[in-house]
């Protein structure tokens, strides 16, 4: 409760000394000063349905190729879906539609969303689809889901995104792939003799997926050192930012702040009820590394970059109304956001940048105004870039045709319980965490508005503002 | 051997007074330091960082200047106890050093001062390889000729994977040879075989190319927009990598030696064969005589060189180097090609100003070989284009030759197969003119008949706005002659591109008297964009290039009446120096656009052009002997066997119109002669009639368009070389034997009876 306080303190310094000066006056005024230093007292527009967040819930992240290794995408998207029935109590027939994001697609699901939505026990007569948009996955699903409210078409829709990267599909080479159609057709046992004949080593070599560009074959942890380069991120930043994302992960975890947790009994496995890839290190530790993608002299790590992850998340998201009516107490209103794209190869991950001044205007805020801030920590490196681009006006002016920078969130409103960097980031899951969390952290802290961006293969971004929903 | 040492180690003491007398002077006045305009150092944590700069030029020349400061910072530093090691990097965005000066070759009056030349070079570049401290050179941008064996004198090389990182020893193309210790020291870096590859074609190695062949030992990403410019922060992010290794090998925590793989330890072994050497120098020696014909003597030195710094050690191989060196730089084909280098740069700029609008949309009218090509130089360039045929058979046709000469690049690796789909993105294959209203720039390459073009012109006219451009690729109709049909003659100009576009590297435009000039300004900054060496000529029947080519084809057409084979005519030519047989050639060309030209230019120029008979070509295209493309002309083509077959029907036809040949004239010299002298006679008379501005644009024509041998430098500078009163004395000689096709025209008169009149200065 103190630590709470102190953290609402320092996050408006205005009002805090302020309040200091004011002590004496009552309570009302203060709430009226606050709301004075926003530059805006709500985001509803008229004529326009408010959206909220009901609840959301995501499985423990894990390491891929720890306990979840022998379960299947739909396995896990199922856990997290019905987890989210279990903390909701919501009648399963009152879901309207279904969202769900996976990047990696298992080929035997390709429609995640359904295989996972019937066996969670979705009513059969419940639709619902998937979508995809790299690491934005399930930021598109909530998006989606809004959406599908805002045009009056659905009153309850489930969003969220699975990703299983314990097992990811091998394909044979294309021109074993060609053979091998080609012998369905062929008649004659000569005719498939001769295409068997035709088989060559070379052929029999696998095509493994890779975290690559396909317009530029570049790989992402090898573009994030390049950003990193281009700002001047030094190794020393990365490999501390990395290092606060696992401590603050740490004392959220103990702390038992990340209560979107749920446990899962896995098949044949114990309770999993925990994030698995929490480990604060220290700086000697992570300096010892060598680089992972440029070699030798790059600073991208294994420690300062998200690692492969397998996990799922899903969130309620109804109009208003209807959440109301049926007896819930929302967490969040979802507001304004934002989807931008750039050059894939040299801005590949500064989505955030571009993404958060687009939603700050679109909103009527200011980054002052905001009170949380949850960015996707692909790489340290891209953090820092990314921080170093919101502070630069020749960057503003020069790539983004702004007048001026829109300056970088403090740290203290930062990723204050982890990130993707410690938690992990199962790609298409990763949206919700963060939406749900600014949810969570604003009704600990006592903040009004939150901020989540994030950066995507394809050089594409997002950013979304949600707002507190009133205790 | 000794004395070669002796002599070595003399001139440097001698240098080496000199530059230390600076060193100490600059030491204690730190103004001498600020006079410094090219180089420039700074100590970083013990590394000395050496930055390289010519204000005065785009690019680093090794030029004197260059040299002497470079020299006297390297003192400066070597004298520092401090430094412990350095880094070598060019500020320019684009060019680490592009070579040396060539200017300072030129002025050169005798072979010793051009070896001295080399010598100081090899001496500086000594000092560096036996640098007490390591020096590291980081590499953004082009790294060539001197630039390279500058770099190749470091202990290590670290270089950007920038699509502009070029490494190569382009010497060879001008005649010469990598003069400051290149022939010594490359074949030792990367072998014997990529070491004469690099340096007896001259071509530009990649930096990831570079990297495998051991020519280079780390490589650095170009990055992307940070708080700098990508250029500026990519020349600083290599200069802190560069630092770091430098530091490192001044450590030894970092080191030179490369692990070597299996197959590279065999292949050490098998070269250390003498037998496989000798066989190797032979293989090669052989392969460069076949391909040069014994006309470029710098190959035939580079192998000296290399074969004289293996086998007798360094201080002959140094010493071999300079004076063959100093050699080649007197010679004439040394001074041709550099000859031709200058006026490359010069046809490579825009001369008529800035067009007062940019062609952003472009229209290429008929789909076939020509209109296919120019989509392809203009689409890749980011130019939108659109390609309209009037058949759907000939569109698809196009835009698979557009696709196919994108899509070999991609298998080259030049460009990603992404990178392909963009640029055909850029391209529309159409019908019918829609989208015409908004193109800037029309280019027609549909058949060679005027009334075609007429009604082409006509039609486009009617759809295209009224600043746009009408352009016409033809290679013999006048182009005044075509612009009559137009409304807006100031707007029509002539664009004549070589087949195949793709590869043809020069671009004729004509003009006619209506011609605006921003028009013309327009058309040579569209041929720029799409990476041609621009010649702009008047008009008149086969404005320069055209009307050059025909005598010398009726000629040809000629000889093979007179019973010479296509095989001995051919290797009659290539033998002069042109890189494809004058049979061949008309094969390439088509033999009926061949019998079109002679038969047109024959109208407007009367006997001039004859010479051969002009049924012989007809009677080919009867019988369907149209060259390459009809698989028969002089030769037949489309089997796959490599040897080409002379078309038996062709030398039916060649027998039925035979000539006896005045055997006076007919020696093997002679018919190279009349073959090369009726092409001068021609080119000349094309300047004094003002077809031409000036013989540079001339011998840059001939050469880039015709194949002109570049050892020759082109018709004028080889008259200039050969003697006008020698060429025109063997004229008169032939024009003895055929009558007026040998007239000598006056201007060549001229310069034959006044020995001090030249084309070039």
């Amino acid at each position: 409760m103190a630590s709470m306080l102190l953290t609402s303190l320092r996050c408006s310094p205005l009002t805090s000394v302020q309040a200091a000066q004011f002590a004496a006056r009552s309570i009302s005024t203060s709430v009226h000063l606050q709301a004075q230093a926003k530059s805006k007292k709500t985001l509803a527009k008229p004529g326009v349905k408010n959206i909220v967040l009901v609840d959301g819930v995501r499985t423990p992240f894990l390491l891929s190729g720890t306990t979840y290794a022998d379960l299947m995408p739909h396995d896990l998207a199922r856990a997290a879906l019905q987890g989210l029935l279990n903390r909701t109590g919501l009648p399963k027939d009152a879901v309207d539609y279904i969202v769900y994001g996976t990047v990696i697609q298992e080929v035997k699901t390709s429609n995640v969303a359904r295989e996972a939505a019937l066996g969670a026990g979705f009513s059969d007569k419940t639709p619902a689809h998937t979508v995809t948009m790299a690491c934005i996955s399930s930021n598109q699903a909530m998006t989606t889901a809004a959406g599908l409210i805002a045009a009056g078409q659905c009153d309850a829709v489930v969003a969220g995104g699975v990703e299983f990267m314990s097992d990811v599909p091998i394909r044979h080479s294309r021109k074993m792939r060609k053979t091998m159609l080609s012998l369905n057709k062929a008649k004659t046992l000569g005719a498939r003799l001769s295409l068997l004949g035709s088989i060559r080593l070379a052929h029999l070599a696998p095509e493994l997926p890779a975290v690559a560009e396909f317009s530029t074959a570049e790989t992402m942890g090898h573009s994030a050192d390049r950003l990193a380069a281009a700002f001047g991120v030094t190794r020393l930043e990365q490999d501390e930012f990395a290092l606060r994302s696992h401590t603050l992960a740490k004392k959220a975890q103990d702390s038992g702040l990340l209560s979107d947790v749920i446990g899962f009994k896995v098949p044949g496995k114990d309770i999993v009820s925990k994030d698995n890839g929490i480990r604060p290190s220290n700086m000697e530790q992570m300096a010892k590394l060598k680089p992972a993608f440029i070699k030798p002299h790059g600073t991208v790590t294994a420690a300062n970059s998200s690692f492969l992850t397998d996990g799922a998340s899903a969130v309620l998201i109804m109009s208003e109304e209807k959440a109301l009516a049926m007896g819930y107490k929302p967490k969040a209103y979802l507001r304004d956001f934002v989807y931008v794209s750039q050059d894939p190869k040299d801005q590949l991950l500064l989505g955030p940048t571009y993404a958060t001044p687009k939603v700050l205007e679109k909103s009527g805020l200011t980054l002052n105004d905001i009170d949380v801030f949850e960015f996707h920590e692909a790489f340290a490196g891209q953090i820092m870039a990314n921080l170093k681009a919101m502070e630069s006006d020749w960057f503003a002016q020069t790539y983004m045709g702004r007048k001026t920078k829109v300056g970088a969130p403090p740290m203290e409103k930062f990723n204050t319980w982890g990130g993707s960097l410690s938690l992990g980031h199962p790609f298409a899951a990763t949206g919700c965490r963060l939406v749900t969390t600014v949810a969570h952290r604003l009704q600990k802290e006592g903040g009004q508005y939150g901020l989540v961006a994030a950066c995507a293969a394809g050089g594409q971004g997002h950013a979304m503002v949600i707002e507190a929903y009133p205790q | 051997m000794a004395s070669a040492r002796l002599l070595l180690t003399r001139g440097s003491c001698t240098a080496l007074k000199t530059i230390t007398g600076h060193g100490q002077r600059s030491l204690s006045i730190s103004s001498a330091v600020l006079a410094r305009t090219h180089v420039s150092y700074e100590v970083k944590d013990n590394v000395a960082v050496v930055r390289i700069n010519d204000p005065t030029s785009k690019v680093n020349t090794l030029s004197k200047q260059m040299q002497a400061e470079m020299v006297e910072v390297m003192n400066e530093i070597w004298g520092n106890s401090a430094v412990k090691s350095a880094v070598l990097i060019s500020r320019k965005p684009g060019c680490f050093i592009a070579g040396a000066d060539i200017n300072m070759i030129q002025a050169c009056k005798s072979a010793e001062e051009v070896t001295l030349l080399s010598q100081e070079g090899q001496k500086m570049f000594e000092k560096i390889e036996k640098s007490p401290i390591p020096v590291v050179a980081a590499i953004n941008g082009s790294c060539l000729g001197g630039g390279l064996e500058f770099a190749i004198a470091c202990q290590y090389r670290i270089a950007t994977k920038s699509k502009k990182t070029i490494l190569g020893t382009p010497e060879v193309m001008l005649g010469l040879l990598p003069g400051a210790g290149g022939t010594q020291r490359l074949p030792r870096m990367v072998g014997l075989p990529a070491a004469f590859d690099m340096m007896l074609t001259g071509r530009n190695i990649r930096s990831d190319k570079a990297k495998k062949m051991g020519l280079v030992h780390q490589l650095v990403d170009p990055l992307g927009p940070g708080l700098k410019s990508p250029e500026d922060r990519t020349i600083e992010y290599l200069e802190e990598v560069a630092v770091d290794f430098a530091k490192g090998l001044a450590s030894k925590k970092v080191t030179v030696e490369k692990k070597k793989g299996l197959m590279q330890k065999l292949q050490d072994f098998v070269m250390g064969l003498p037998p496989v050497r000798k066989q190797i120098y032979k293989t090669v020696h052989g392969k460069v005589m076949k391909q040069s014909k014994g006309l470029y003597p710098a190959p035939l030195k580079i192998i000296e060189c290399v074969q004289t710094g293996i086998e007798k050690g360094n201080a002959d191989g140094y010493l071999t180097e300079s004076q063959n060196f100093g050699k080649l730089g007197m010679t004439s084909e040394s001074r041709a090609l550099i000859g031709l280098y200058h006026g490359q740069v010069a046809c490579k700029k825009n001369h008529f100003g800035q067009p007062e609008r940019e062609v952003k949309k472009l229209a290429v009218l008929g789909a076939g070989l020509m209109g296919a090509g120019i989509a392809q130089v203009t689409i890749d360039k980011g130019v939108a284009t659109i390609l309209k045929d009037t058949t759907e058979e000939g569109l698809s046709r196009g835009q698979q030759q557009v696709y196919k000469g994108l899509n070999d690049k991609t298998k080259k690796k030049s460009l990603t197969t992404f990178e392909r789909d963009r640029i055909m993105s850029m391209l529309s294959g159409q019908l019918d003119y829609r989208g015409f209203e908004s193109a800037d720039m029309v280019i027609e390459a549909v058949f060679e008949d005027l009334s075609i073009k007429h009604k082409v012109i006509k039609e486009v006219e009617a759809v295209i706005p009224s600043h746009c451009i009408f352009a016409t690729n033809t290679s013999a109709l006048p182009i005044k002659d075509i612009a009559a049909a137009s409304k807006r003659p100031e707007k029509v100009i002539g664009m004549h591109y070589f087949s195949p576009v793709d590869k043809m590297q020069l671009l004729e435009i004509i003009t006619t008297n209506k011609t605006s000039k921003d028009t013309t300004a327009s058309a040579v900054a569209v041929g720029l964009k799409q990476g041609k060496v621009i010649i702009v000529v008047g008009d008149g029947p086969g404005f320069y290039t055209t009307r050059c080519l025909a005598p010398m084809l009726a000629e040809a057409v000629r000889v093979l009446q007179e019973g010479v084979g296509p095989k001995k005519l051919d290797s009659l030519t290539t033998g002069f120096g042109f890189p494809v047989g004058a049979a061949t050639l008309a094969d390439e060309v088509g033999i009926d656009v061949a019998a079109h030209v002679a038969e047109d230019l024959g109208k407007a120029f009367g006997t001039r052009f004859g010479g051969g008979n002009v049924e012989v070509l007809k009677m080919m295209v009867q019988k369907g002997f149209k060259g390459r493309k009809s698989g028969k002309g002089c030769y037949v083509y489309g089997a796959k066997s490599k040897e080409k077959k002379v078309n038996s029907g062709a030398e039916d036809i060649l027998k039925s119109f035979k000539l006896t040949a005045p055997p006076a004239v007919s020696a093997d010299e002679d018919i190279q002669y009349r073959l090369v002298s009726r092409f001068v006679n021609e080119a000349i008379l094309c300047l004094q009639e003002g077809i031409l501005p000036d013989p540079v644009q001339g011998d840059i024509g001939a050469v880039f368009g015709l194949g002109f041998p570049p050892c020759l430098g082109g018709p004028f500078r080889f008259v200039d070389s050969y003697g006008a009163d020698k060429l025109v004395q063997k004229m008169k000689r032939f024009e003895e034997a055929y009558g007026n096709q040998f007239t000598p025209c006056q201007l060549l008169l001229d310069h034959a009876k006044d020995s001090g009149k030249r084309f070039h200065k």
